[in-house]
């Protein structure tokens, strides 16, 4: 278990919260132990008070591989001060090996604080790193506020009730600053499959000859199907139209050099958590795929006019999501290129 | 492969890959020679079930062990999952487990057995016909190194060897020979059968993220390229130090020794990273190209003058983590009058403009006072030091250290001044560690390599005039001492390892304390 410095303050200021963190890295040095900060990126979350210990609870089964310094905003409501504590923790698990610290920053702070909350975090960030920065609990204010310090937003499309709310909001943010969504990332290995599925050169042709794509989902995530179709669409060249409702889904025929595609979304009330349960893809020569989830990864059919269907199981575990977390973090160091037109065809197609 | 009627053109590139993290890597049929093995048992297996797990794995896989125990399937697949729940870097979920399993069969057999070849190709080609799919077959050598000859000449005998529309590669494991004559002789029969590009010489090390990170550091951080020659460096050591003894290893370590165990590919290795020039890009050629370079530059010494560039020891009794230990020749399995070297150290050159008069001194043992890693590379002292005030704890040169275990990451030491009213100074670290920089857990090693050959790229892999040039510039050093009378250096277990080490350093030169 790592072990951790301490200091806490009411009613206190963001230079006083900075110098107690210099005070507490300069403790550890003086310890004595070989000890290195971790330099990974600055999180600032924030959150409801009333689920301060869930948001912990997450962040701690990211692992060890933590932000390098994480701020908690804790919203209580009708406050009007800040208190905060600092702890910075070093994992000292090797006894030659040099330990990593983990410093973080908790306030509590009041629904007043939200909207000029930039200059409450912005001196606690740690330079020349990136800054991410996630709002589990709605708190758009609080976003606005951070927009021009933030590198990085993380949001989750599916956890907006309203998926054309979602994906405009998501939409808006991203001419700001970089999107990690964690529904996209559920959908990751759905489009790594069905990248594979179409990429030895005997099937690629077939992309140019789809006619339909039905994508099941947890009835809370129509975001996450609009991404995956969005994705489709994008990289294939479909110019994706208005969904109507049809047969309790959403359906839209996209169109794409003089032909028509199919789209469909289809609520699966079997899904136990959010994302992604299936997708199926017909071609007009009469090849028809679908992955599923199931067991020890995702259960793959492939039928061909006039042959017996082929089954398989595509190998993977599912992630978790404490993992998917952990991924959506991991990922702000990075950059995809495809999540941007992605949105923008799942916002053509929901909205 | 069997595709649909194509009646429209194929686009060149698949326009869905773009901005996935994993590639789509083909279908893939892995043949592993010597399954029941403790390579495959401690190494590959768990390394094919992270694969799994992580969905990185091709999307139709399948995997058939080799091996000379007479057991069937269910026996084979009892072994595997014992293994990777034992060995695999996390605990395996159950369903992808037995997902994997579903896709194992085994076929029993001694490797120079025509009928075992006729079963191997009868299972292959019954996973082809299930999925009505050409797999590529990857035969993963992991067996003894007497073996690896006659499994690639029967795989040829049996049209093995090549898949119409699809790719067949073969893994070749280390030892790749025992001396310049016997790896001739091994690519010689290997090619014979197998065309270069089919082959992928594997050294785990090259699968290590920190040796892979040797390479962005030199050619992605313009800091380093100016000092990167024989004007600033003064001297380069790497050390692959290990604080365990042999352990049940004796029947392999005893007829290998030091210097063929770890200082012919992995240190060479590490060597040729180090000091390459940069590649015009990173392909497999490309960057193989620049590194077998740096080997064709080091000359290879004369018999006689080995004892000057060269030692070698013996780890005697001692103690190891308070632990009294025996010497090498008490260990279980080890001939009482073995000489086989467990500590080997060699001073090398690399005669070209860059490197022209800085030594490289490599150093490898067992039961040494701790494991570790590393190459230090030493730069060139100022030429003038105006700090030489009583106070200080001295100037050392800069030293710029790339650890590879335990501790990942790169080191730079630099002087500093010690704060007060005195010029007082002292040397400072600057540390730069994996672990605080990144957010992700690094793969094994043979997780990377095995997915890189399911992709038929070789960058991470020897080529057969590497191996040669590798043996080239050993076997004089293992010649000579076969034929030396002088008795073999002794080490107490636990220590620095053999004072005769010393006697290679050349000027003011110091190795690095363990």
């Amino acid at each position: 278990m790592p072990e951790a410095a301490r200091w806490s303050a009411e009613d206190t200021t963001p230079d006083a919260i900075d110098s107690a963190l210099r005070r507490l890295l300069e403790e550890r040095h003086a310890e004595g132990g070989a000890y290195a900060p971790a330099r990974v990126l600055n999180l600032v979350a924030v959150i409801d008070r009333d689920w301060r210990g869930e948001i912990e609870n997450r962040l701690e089964r990211v692992g060890r591989y933590h932000p390098s310094r994480t701020i908690i905003c804790s919203v209580e409501r009708r406050r009007t001060t800040m208190d905060a504590w600092a702890t910075l923790s070093a994992d000292t698990s090797g006894p030659r090996e040099i330990a990593v610290g983990e410093e973080r920053v908790e306030l509590t702070i009041g629904e007043a604080h939200l909207s000029r909350l930039e200059t409450i975090v912005d001196p606690l960030l740690v330079p020349d790193l990136e800054t991410l920065v996630w709002a589990p609990h709605g708190h758009e204010e609080a976003i606005d506020a951070l927009r021009g310090l933030a590198d990085v937003v993380l949001i989750d499309s599916v956890a907006e009730p309203d998926p054309v709310a979602a994906v405009s909001r998501a939409l808006e943010l991203l001419r700001s600053a970089y999107l990690v969504d964690l529904a996209w990332i559920r959908s990751a290995p759905w489009r790594e499959r069905v990248a594979a599925s179409f990429d030895p050169p005997g099937w690629r042709s077939a992309l140019a000859e789809i006619a339909a794509v039905s994508v099941r989902h947890h009835p809370d995530s129509v975001a996450s199907g609009g991404l995956l179709l969005g994705w489709l669409s994008s990289r294939l060249g479909w110019d994706a139209v208005g969904m109507e409702r049809e047969d309790g889904g959403l359906v839209a025929r996209a169109r794409t050099r003089g032909r028509r595609v199919r789209l469909r979304l289809e609520p699966d009330s079997s899904m136990p958590v959010p994302g992604l349960s299936g997708i199926t893809i017909e071609a007009a020569t009469g090849m028809r795929l679908s992955l599923d989830r199931g067991p020890g990864g995702l259960s793959a059919r492939r039928e061909l006019p006039g042959r017996p269907p082929s089954t398989w199981v595509v190998l993977g575990a599912s992630r978790g999501e404490a993992g998917i977390l952990g991924e959506g973090i991991r990922q702000a160091l990075l950059r995809d290129p495809t999540y941007g037109p992605a949105l923008r065809g799942a916002c053509a197609m929901l909205s | 492969m069997t595709g649909p009627m194509a009646t429209v053109e194929t686009p060149e590139q698949n326009p869905l890959v773009e901005g996935l993290e994993r590639l789509p890597v083909h279908p893939t049929t892995l043949v592993i020679f010597g399954a029941t093995g403790d390579l495959a048992k401690r190494k590959l297996l768990p390394a094919i079930y992270n694969l799994a797990h992580e969905g990185a794995l091709p999307e139709r896989f399948n995997l058939i062990g080799v091996s000379r125990s007479d057991i069937g399937d269910d026996a084979f697949r009892e072994q595997a999952t014992q293994s990777i729940e034992q060995f695999s870097r996390r605990s395996p979920d159950e369903l992808v487990l037995r997902s994997l399993l579903e896709r194992m069969r085994y076929v029993p057999g001694t490797f120079d057995d025509d009928s075992m070849y006729g079963r191997l190709g009868d299972v292959a080609s019954e996973f082809d016909a299930e999925a009505d799919i050409a797999f590529n077959r990857l035969f993963y050598l992991s067996t003894a190194p007497g073996f690896f000859p006659v499994i690639v000449e029967k795989l040829g005998e049996h049209g093995l060897d090549r898949h119409e529309d699809a790719e067949v590669r073969v893994i070749v494991e280390k030892p790749f020979g025992t001396d310049l004559a016997s790896a001739l002789e091994l690519n010689r029969r290997v090619l014979a059968v197998f065309d270069e590009r089919q082959v992928f010489r594997i050294d785990h090390y090259l699968g290590k993220e920190t040796v892979q990170n040797m390479i962005v550091l030199r050619f992605a951080n313009g800091i380093f390229e100016p000092l990167w020659n024989r004007s600033y460096v003064d001297y380069v050591q790497i050390t692959a130090a290990e604080d365990i003894g042999i352990g049940s290893r004796a029947g392999y370590y005893d007829k290998s020794g030091a210097l063929r165990d770890l200082i012919q590919n992995h240190l060479l290795q590490l060597l040729m990273i180090l000091t390459m020039e940069p590649p015009v890009s990173f392909s497999a050629d490309e960057v193989r190209d620049e590194k077998v370079k740096i080997l064709r530059a080091i000359p290879a010494p004369e018999v006689e003058d080995v004892l000057q560039m060269a030692v070698r020891g013996q780890y005697g009794p001692g103690t190891s983590g308070a632990e009294e230990v025996p010497g090498y020749l008490d260990e279980e399995g080890v001939p009482g009058d073995s000489s086989t070297e467990t500590f080997a150290a060699v001073r090398l050159q690399v005669d070209n403009w860059r490197w022209a008069g800085v030594p490289f001194y490599l150093r490898t043992g067992k039961r040494l006072a701790r494991k570790t890693t590393e190459i230090a590379v030493t730069l060139k002292p100022v030429p003038h030091l105006a700090f030489k005030q009583s106070g200080s704890l001295g100037v050392q040169p800069n030293q710029l250290i790339l650890a590879v275990q335990p501790n990942e990451g790169v080191t730079l030491s630099l002087v500093a001044k010690i704060p007060g009213a005195r010029m007082s100074v002292r040397p400072v670290n600057m540390e730069f560690l994996y672990g605080t920089s990144f957010m992700s857990q690094s793969p094994e090693a043979y997780e990377r390599l095995i997915l890189d050959t399911m992709r038929g790229d070789a960058t991470l892999f020897a080529r057969n005039d590497e191996v040669e040039a590798a043996w080239r510039i050993c076997d004089p050093i293992l010649q000579a001492w076969s034929q030396s009378d002088d008795s073999l250096p002794q080490y107490p277990s636990g220590s620095q390892g053999p004072k005769e080490a010393e006697g290679l350093l050349l000027d003011e030169h110091r190795w690095r304390a363990l």
